[in-house]
């Protein structure tokens, strides 16, 4: 079966209101970086420039901190938790209010499909602010004690992939608990950010209690090891997250850290094939891959691997790349230039190493950074490929024959934040999912979030834990 | 204030004064049974006076019939409401504290005119109420997180526990407590799926029959609450006696009633919430959350 023409279904951009430059969002107020640094964010389908947004130094983090703390002295961690609860209320109706223009926004930053965007990311923002609403008048209920005490002033550097998801996994339960923040948001995704400082704004959140600083590596490194802070939670990857832990050693601060994985998504011979299919395609090419927990090893039984194959080439063959904000694409833009030099370089290892490539025939846009959905079938475990966390579409392809051997395979990784079983057998199903080393285990389904599921790794793909009534326990005195 | 100010004007205005005077429109207060406002079946109201012993409404007064209409509204509603996502419910919950709160001063002058307390004091009711419906609003999706469990049974199976709505609860309404109380009775049953009839406070049934107009206009979809007034020794036993009712809360009942009530509700060995010593404006404990709760047990095999 060919691919479907469809006519293009561009959301409007008109729901978005860019400004040209954009300062730092510090004590309830936007101000400029004290050396007057700045960088631009592009569209990473067209590179079109977006912003000029500032890049924090040492100087402006520390005004960060210091509004932070301030915030938290004489106002969040004094204020009963039924009013701060209201303040993350509110936080919740106005991202619902203005999703439509956050889902674009997510979209153009960062490159991912609108369908994604508007379905996933935005009302999954809005749901976890309004669970760890919740939660804030509720923390003596939570098993922590009768009156579990916030941390303080709490430094926060989350990733490009989901970034106001991201925010909003580490803002919510943090302000839930009473602590204040200093959120950095990536350097190629800062907007949605910006825009949540302006929500924060208009919701009246007392100043200081959210504060946003953009930059880069540096900006970060400059975050996690300011000594006002209490906490640092990080979610990125694994080379980062271990330098932080590092830093931490010395400084004593709590932390929390949310890193790579290589997930194995496991399909038995009795699975439902086509949904399993499914499960598979949504596992890998969902956000171009650009997931953390995305099902990047696929372990077939050994006796439906030539049909599962097929139908997965199948479908590969018709999902649409393209314009992220087209309302029928399925696989948007790489988002970064970075990020597609080190899909293909790594792509090029695993030809090198021996193992088959196939890509979904597809037509890359001229501008912009694009990767086709890639299969590499004959893959052994010692190939890169099935070692390294490569953050792009591309799925290999192993086998196994039993049970053990499958979670054999799966366990044969530094990492352990998620796996993925495909089976009709619900003894079989429980039976793997106690063996697996991993965080979430989705089970005839994949990539599925809700704020009160408890995510987070085992092993190097870092710990803590975000989300539910564990998600607390990161931002309380436990 | 319109409506106490025609209550008590035509003694203090002078005929020439009441001659230019704009002439408040009053409300009727009516029932609240699957979504609609009927009077009473039985044609009957009864008189509610202020605090001061003034006139302030013919409310209806409800009859066996309307308090059996409301359970099969209730029971008609819980498939629905309690098949909704908790996500859905705390929404719900919470849209009705953001609607009590545009209507603040409305409730703030009917709780002063019933209980006849002084502004902070009806003002500080009001907002507690408001309050009430928040953090219940967000137990919707918690209270599983609390009340449920794995359990670490001795052999290879999986075994978890979690709560699940009893079914049609009905309530008696606390009778010196309006609005505050009335919303602290009817929130814990609700915001786990639970569908409600509550008969309002006898003495003081117009706060509760306004919040049903809130209710109303709100997202709560029609039967999962039900308001009936009128006279609780005369209603009440239907509700304690009814079969399809699963629990009761006895708050509103006289002590002597109350017993009377609770033999009544063995019958289908309904669960029964007895009235504590309750100071309604205190953070409320669990107690009548997890009493509208069934827990559920599943096992399944582990193995390959």
């Amino acid at each position: 079966m060919g691919k479907f023409e469809y006519a293009p279904a561009p959301e409007s951009r008109a729901v978005v209101s860019l400004r040209e430059s954009y300062g730092l969002f510090i004590g309830g107020e936007f101000t400029p970086g004290v050396d007057g640094h700045a960088f631009k964010t592009i569209s990473p389908a067209t590179e079109e420039v977006l912003a000029e947004v500032t890049e924090a130094g040492p100087a402006d983090v520390d005004r960060a901190v210091i509004a932070a703390r301030k915030a938290y002295e004489h106002t969040w961690a004094l204020m009963p938790g039924t009013e701060r609860a209201k303040y993350l209320f509110r936080i919740a109706r106005i991202v619902q209010e203005r999703a439509r223009e956050l889902a674009v926004l997510e979209s153009l930053d960062n490159g991912k499909p609108i369908r994604e965007s508007r379905d996933v990311d935005i009302p999954l923002v809005a749901a976890h602010f309004f669970y760890y609403a919740g939660w804030a008048d509720k923390l003596e209920h939570a098993g922590f004690g009768p009156a579990p005490r916030p941390l303080g002033v709490v430094g926060q550097v989350i990733p490009w992939n989901f970034p106001l998801l991201m925010l909003a996994w580490k803002i919510a339960p943090a302000l839930a608990c009473g602590n204040t923040v200093v959120l950095k948001p990536a350097e190629t995704t800062p907007l949605t950010a910006l825009a949540f400082a302006e929500i924060c704004q208009q919701a009246d959140v007392p100043p200081g209690v959210v504060n946003i600083v953009t930059g880069a590596g540096e900006t970060g490194r400059a975050l996690v090891t300011h000594p006002g802070i209490d906490k640092v939670a990080f979610t990125g990857s694994t080379e980062v997250g271990k330098e932080i832990a590092r830093a931490c050693a010395h400084s004593r601060q709590k932390l929390t850290l949310e890193l790579g994985g290589k997930a194995a998504n496991i399909v038995f011979e009795d699975a439902p094939i086509d949904q399993a299919v499914e499960g598979i395609v949504n596992g890998i090419f969902f956000n171009q891959g650009h997931v953390c927990c995305a099902g990047s090893r696929l372990l077939v039984q050994e006796s439906v691997y030539t049909e599962v194959l097929a139908a997965l080439r199948r479908r590969l063959e018709t999902l649409r790349l393209g314009d992220p904000l087209d309302k029928n694409t399925d696989v948007g833009a790489i988002n970064s230039a970075a990020q597609l030099a080190k899909i293909r370089e790594l792509s090029q290892v695993g030809e090198a190493e021996g193992a088959q490539r196939w890509s979904a025939p597809c037509d890359l846009p001229v501008k912009g950074f694009w990767f086709p959905p890639t299969v590499f079938t004959g893959v052994s475990q010692a190939h890169r490929i099935a070692r390294e966390e490569i953050f792009g579409p591309v799925l290999s392809v192993l086998t196994f024959r039993t049970p053990a051997e499958a979670v054999e395979k799966a366990n044969n990784t530094p990492y352990g934040l998620s796996a993925g079983i495909w089976t009709d057998k619900g003894s079989l199903i429980l039976w793997m999912a106690s063996r697996l080393r991993a965080g979430v285990v989705w089970a005839n389904t994949f990539n599925k979030f809700d704020p009160t599921s408890p995510f987070g790794g085992y092993k190097e793909s870092g710990y803590g834990r975000e989300g539910g009534r564990h998600g607390l326990e990161a931002y309380l005195d436990v | 204030m319109a409506g106490k100010a025609a209550g008590t004007g035509w003694r203090r205005t002078s005929m020439s004064e009441l001659a230019g005077a704009r002439i408040a429109v009053r409300k009727t207060y009516k029932l609240y049974i699957g979504g609609a406002f009927p009077r009473s079946e039985s044609g009957r109201s009864y008189l509610v006076t202020d605090h001061k012993g003034r006139f302030a409404a013919n409310a209806a007064m409800a009859s066996r019939k309307d308090a059996r209409d409301a359970v099969a509204a209730a029971r008609k509603a819980f498939g629905g409401w309690s098949a909704a996502t908790a996500y859905n419910r705390g929404q719900v919950l919470y849209r009705v504290a953001e609607l009590l709160e545009g209507r603040r001063a409305q409730f703030v002058a009917e709780v002063r005119a019933a209980e006849g307390l002084g502004p902070r004091r009806a003002e500080a009711l009001v907002d507690a109420a408001i309050d009430r419906w928040v953090w219940y609003a967000g137990w919707s999706d918690k209270i599983a997180q609390v009340r449920g469990a794995t359990n670490p049974v001795a052999g290879p199976y999986f075994n978890f526990s979690l709560p699940e709505p009893t079914g049609v609860v009905a309530v008696i309404a606390p009778e010196a407590s309006s609005l505050l109380g009335f919303v602290s009775v009817i929130a814990p049953a609700v915001v786990s799926g639970n569908t409600v009839v509550a008969l309002a406070s006898e003495r003081f049934p117009l706060p509760a029959v306004t919040l049903s107009e809130v209710l109303a206009t709100s997202d709560v979809p029609g039967g999962v609450i039900n308001v009936l007034t009128g006279r609780t020794a005369e209603i009440a036993p239907w509700l304690a006696s009814h079969m399809d009712v699963n629990a009761i809360d006895l708050s509103g009942a006289p002590d002597a009633l109350a017993d009377d009530l609770a033999v009544a509700a063995a019958d289908n060995l309904k669960r029964v919430v007895r009235a504590g010593d309750e100071d309604w404006t205190q953070p409320p404990a669990l107690k009548r959350m997890l009493a509208y709760l069934e827990t559920k047990t599943v096992w399944h095999p582990a193995g390959t």
